[in-house]
Parts: C-alpha cells; sequence; structure tokens
C-alpha cells in the first residue's frame, strides 16, 4: 500500500502601500511603538467610513497578471465576522465569491537535473485587510494577553493554489518562486521576518488500497508557516503523522472535518489547535460600505504593460542570451531584480556574458554578502566592471590583474571611482600586458644569460625549469603575458 | 418558516456572539428572532426571476482614496476606550 502527498498552500502577502488598504494609517512595520498607527477606520469605531486604497488595488492586480489570473471586470467586498481580539470590527474586510481576481497559474522546476517543470494551478488571489498582532504572556501565569493594532488593515493579498504540489520541496519551491516573482514586479518585500509574507498549508494524503480504490485522509491545515524551512518540515512531519494515523484509525476525510493544526518550530511538531469553524459561520455578506470595484480591458492591458519580465522567463533568457549555464542564470536571477540588471548591464558592456557571470556571481557577490551589502550600494557600478573585463577580453590584461585591480577599485573611495579608473589603475600598476617585444625580449635574454644551470636543466629534459625563470621574467616586466614569456624562453634556450 | 427558532439554532447564534444565554433568555430569543425572520419571510412573495442580484444598494463603483498619509490617532485617545489597556497596548483575557 502507498500514497500520495496532496499540497494546497495559501500564501498572504503584504503589498508595499505607504497606508492601510482602507484608511490613511501608516502600514510601516513598528512593533516597538504599539497602538501609534490606529485610527476610527481600523480600530473598527462606529460611524468610520472606509475607503478603498487606489495603489493596493493596483498592485493587487499587478499581483493577479504576473500569476497569470483572469482579472475579472466586477469585484467586490465582502464581510468575513469572527470574534478575536486582534480584529476590533469583529469582522475582517475580505473578498468572497467574486475576487479581483482569479484562474491562474504558477510554473515551477520540480526536478533540477531533467528541468521537469510543474504549472501549479491558482485558484484566486484576493485582497484583504490584516488583523493587530496579540502578545501572550509567557510566564504561564495566565495574564493578559496584549493586543497591537497598528497592522490591523493592512493590505494583504492571499493567494490560494489549487492543491497541485505533491511534497514537502515541491511546496518549498513553489514559494520560493513566488517570491521571487513578487519582489521582481515589486509588490511587495515579502520579508518573512517581519511578517510580509505567511503561508498556510492544507495537507493530506491520498492512500491507493491494493483494490484499487483510493481513500483521501483527512485534511489538515498547518497554520504558523513563517520560514521555507518551516514549510517543508512542517509538512513532512504532518505526512508522517497522517499515514501513521491513517494506520491506526483508518479515518477518512468524509469522518472528520477539516483540522487546523500550528506548527511548533522549537519542537519540530504540529499541534491541534481550536475547532475551526464552518465556513458558512464566518457569515459573509457584502459590505455595505464599500462600492464595488469595476476594471476595463483598458486598465487591464495598461497594469499588464507594467509589468516587468517575470524570473522564470529572464532565467531562460540569460541562459540562451548570454550562453550562461542553468545554474549560473539561476544563482543571478535568485538575487533579485537589481543584481540581474546589474549582470546584464556587465556582460553588454564587456560582450562577453560567461566572463560577466563568473565575476558577478564569485567576486561580486562575494563582496556584497561580506560586507552585507545590496548590489545598488555596491561602489563598483556595472560600467567600471565592464570596462575592466573588457580589457580581458582584449588581452590587455590578465585575469590575475584584474582580479587586483578589481580589489583596488573596491578599496577606492565610492566617490573617485569613474569609467577610466580601470585605466588609471592599470598604469599606476604597471599591469598592462607587454606588447612591446622589443622590452620583453631582452628581459628574457637576460634572464637566460642570469641562469645558466637553469637552462641547462631545461636542456637535459627539464621542462619545470623554465616555470622559475617565467615568474624571474614576469618580475622584470610587470603585466607580460605568462603565455607569451613561456613562448619566448623556450625559443631562446632551445 | 416556523414562528421560532429551535434551542439549537439560537445556541449556535449565542455561541458565535460569544453571549451566554439563560434558558428563560433562549426561549423569549427564539420567539423574537423568529417573528424578525417571519416579517423579513414576506420578501419570499416577490418574484426575483430576472433580477440581478445587488452587490449594493445604491448604483455606484469605483470610490478610491490616494495612497496618502493621513495623521493617525495619539495612542492615548486610541486605547481611550478600552476596558483595560497598560497604556501601551489594548489589555484582554489571556488567549490561547
Amino acid at each position: 500500500m502507498d500514497y500520495t502527498v496532496i499540497i494546497g498552500l495559501e500564501v498572504h502577502v503584504q503589498l508595499q502601500t505607504r497606508t492601510k488598504l482602507f484608511c490613511g494609517c501608516s502600514t510601516r512595520f513598528n512593533p516597538d511603538h504599539p497602538n501609534t498607527q490606529t485610527c476610527p477606520v481600523c480600530l473598527g469605531l462606529p460611524g468610520a467610513l472606509p475607503v478603498l486604497n487606489r495603489e493596493a488595488f493596483h498592485l493587487g492586480m499587478k499581483t493577479g497578471l504576473a500569476i497569470n489570473c483572469e482579472i475579472p471586470s466586477f469585484t467586490k467586498w465582502d464581510r468575513k465576522q469572527y470574534y478575536y481580539p486582534d480584529l476590533p470590527k469583529a469582522y475582517q474586510i475580505s473578498q468572497y465569491d467574486l475576487p479581483m481576481s482569479q484562474n491562474g497559474w504558477l510554473e515551477i522546476e520540480i526536478d533540477p537535473e531533467t528541468r521537469e517543470t510543474k504549472k501549479v494551478g491558482i485558484i484566486r488571489a484576493h485582497l484583504e485587510e490584516d488583523a493587530g498582532k496579540n502578545s501572550h504572556d509567557e510566564s504561564g501565569r495566565g495574564h493578559d494577553s496584549k493586543v497591537d493594532l497598528n497592522r490591523c488593515g493592512t493590505p494583504l493579498v492571499e493567494i490560494v493554489s489549487e492543491p497541485d504540489l505533491r511534497s514537502a520541496q515541491e511546496a518549498r519551491k513553489y514559494l520560493e518562486e513566488l517570491k521571487l516573482l513578487l519582489t521582481y514586479i515589486d509588490v511587495s518585500d515579502c520579508n518573512m521576518q517581519e511578517g510580509s509574507l505567511r503561508c498556510d498549508a492544507n495537507v493530506n494524503l491520498h492512500i491507493h488500497q491494493e483494490n484499487g480504490e483510493t481513500i483521501p485522509t483527512p485534511i489538515v491545515e498547518i497554520k504558523n508557516l513563517n520560514s521555507f524551512r518551516g514549510v517543508e518540515q512542517a509538512i513532512e512531519f504532518e505526512v508522517k503523522r497522517q499515514w501513521e494515523a491513517w494506520q491506526e484509525t483508518k479515518l477518512s476525510l468524509h469522518d472528520v472535518p477539516k483540522e487546523t493544526r500550528g506548527w511548533d518550530a522549537d519542537r519540530g511538531i504540529t499541534l491541534e489547535q481550536r475547532g475551526k469553524e464552518e465556513a458558512a459561520d464566518y457569515r459573509y455578506f457584502p459590505d455595505p460600505d464599500l462600492a464595488p470595484v469595476t476594471v476595463t480591458d483598458a486598465e487591464r492591458e495598461k497594469v499588464s504593460s507594467e509589468l516587468c519580465e517575470r524570473p522564470a522567463l529572464r532565467r531562460n533568457r540569460l541562459e540562451s542570451e548570454y550562453e550562461l549555464s542553468a545554474y549560473d542564470a539561476a544563482v543571478i536571477i535568485d538575487q533579485g531584480l537589481a543584481f540581474a540588471d546589474y549582470f546584464e548591464q556587465v556582460a553588454k558592456g564587456c560582450q562577453n556574458g560567461k566572463q560577466a557571470a563568473n565575476w558577478v556571481t564569485q567576486d561580486v557577490l562575494r563582496e556584497l554578502k561580506e560586507k552585507g551589502l545590496e548590489i545598488s550600494s555596491f561602489t563598483i557600478k556595472p560600467e567600471i566592471l565592464a570596462a575592466l573585463l573588457e580589457k580581458v577580453e582584449r588581452s590587455e590584461i590578465t585575469t590575475k590583474s584584474a582580479r587586483t585591480v578589481f580589489q583596488e577599485l573596491i578599496n577606492s573611495e565610492e566617490s573617485e571611482l569613474n569609467a577610466a579608473s580601470v585605466q588609471s589603475i592599470i598604469e599606476d600598476k604597471g599591469l598592462a600586458m607587454v606588447s612591446d617585444t622589443g622590452a620583453l625580449e631582452a628581459a628574457v635574454q637576460a634572464v637566460v644569460a642570469k641562469n645558466e644551470k637553469a637552462v641547462a636543466d631545461f636542456q637535459s629534459g627539464k621542462q619545470a625549469a623554465v616555470g622559475a625563470l617565467i615568474g624571474q621574467v614576469m618580475r622584470e616586466v610587470k603585466g607580460a603575458d605568462p603565455k607569451v614569456v613561456r613562448e619566448l624562453l623556450i625559443e631562446k634556450m632551445s | 418558516m416556523s414562528t421560532q427558532l429551535t434551542q439549537d439554532e439560537v445556541l449556535k447564534v449565542a455561541s458565535l456572539s460569544r453571549l451566554k444565554l439563560s434558558e428563560t433568555e433562549v426561549t423569549a430569543l427564539g420567539e423574537q428572532m423568529g417573528s424578525v425572520l417571519k416579517y423579513i419571510a414576506m420578501l419570499d412573495e416577490l418574484d426575483t426571476t430576472d433580477i440581478e442580484p445587488m452587490a449594493h444598494a445604491i448604483e455606484i463603483s469605483n470610490v478610491f482614496r490616494d495612497d496618502q498619509l493621513q495623521e493617525s490617532l495619539p495612542r492615548e485617545q486610541a486605547l481611550s476606550n478600552a476596558p483595560q489597556t497598560d497604556g501601551k497596548y489594548f489589555l484582554v483575557p489571556a488567549i490561547l
């Protein structure tokens, strides 16, 4: 007997607006100053009137279009009612039967070896407001819980996938691709520490019986997943737990209602939470305070035209246009939009994509990591790196010399750096490859004359003797091409 | 529709509303809510076959505001209606 793992993800992403979804309070992450970013609207005071933030709707449309959703021409707002201390109105303004986007998909690579991809269906992506933040007494003495309503009313887009994911690894991959996409199209910073991207996972198993029948186990919604690793571990744990529970109880999805479990990252287990109220108990109804929104074809096209090239497409383009390995292309794309732009400027500037990729994924990336920098604040601008690599490309300096120049550039003040910096460092350090064969031949002649023993060794067949002589010539003539030096030496000694 | 809600129906609504009702209240509210529903049920007599469902009571759409910051309430004022506060947070009986 075996089973298939069935996973669907609900992802909440905070949209990067300045103000909340229905009022002008700041959305800034500000846990040190609780309850300083509220007003009658987000506090749910009587008589307050919510008004939709145009930019939030715009970012919602961008998100929907980026995940290949239809944007219906009519959408509306509904009240989802439940009692919880972080929700002062006792209802959340959300979208129920007419979401602002639906029926999309996101493609993920599920096997890096074969490059096999999979389209994960997206049921819907709708806008809703966030709740506040509760903090609990950790001492176990049952002191009061504290409520901070700064986050209350912050715009979220909830993205609900089809149950198309078949393993914890696929779920993680989907999340990584989604996060990358949303940061590329600039709708969210997707900062998981600050809660800008949160995930719930619906997990169950399809048990394949020997008689060919398939029995679904009860669906469990895992909450409190706030890291990619957490998502992966929680699903793995849950699969194992459900398989064991099935063997023991033989309970199917039809025998028990959907269960909500919380992920305890410290203990590495999921724990049963309060029974979830049935969908009907939310008593959704259209919010009479908010007008519906209509969207025209022209508006859809306008937002569509604002979308940048999606990371998946750009990854493929980098591979073909610059002849990069899949690995290099993925490393570059994963660093974010600004980094990918940086790479392309360098590659175009120096006319060698492969070389540009080597430098940005190794030298540049190492430097950024060591100093904890973003590419936007990196002092070696792409045109400067391109100028340097162009010198290598034209055999004006060696790769080794280029690394010396790179270090010099890093140690320079940003204000002093410009396109001419590369050339002046090369000159100051005497790194230019010597094309003056006269000077080089003289140096070779002198070294050969000074080293009778090495010459004799070479002539008796010890090829290794050349190495020491190359070093001596290079010390004399900085920037000489070692290959040329070697040839000249062998010629002289033969 | 019956004129009275069953005891279970009343208790379910009460629990969703976090209300604790006495037995007499359950009976009385069952009758009162039943009569409200009966009154509303008059609308069932209307023929709505060719009528589009309404999403909003008035024909209005696309009411937006710009994404511009407005001043929030000072914290003291935000907390002024709180039954319990420590001056920074709303305090509620321990959740969990």
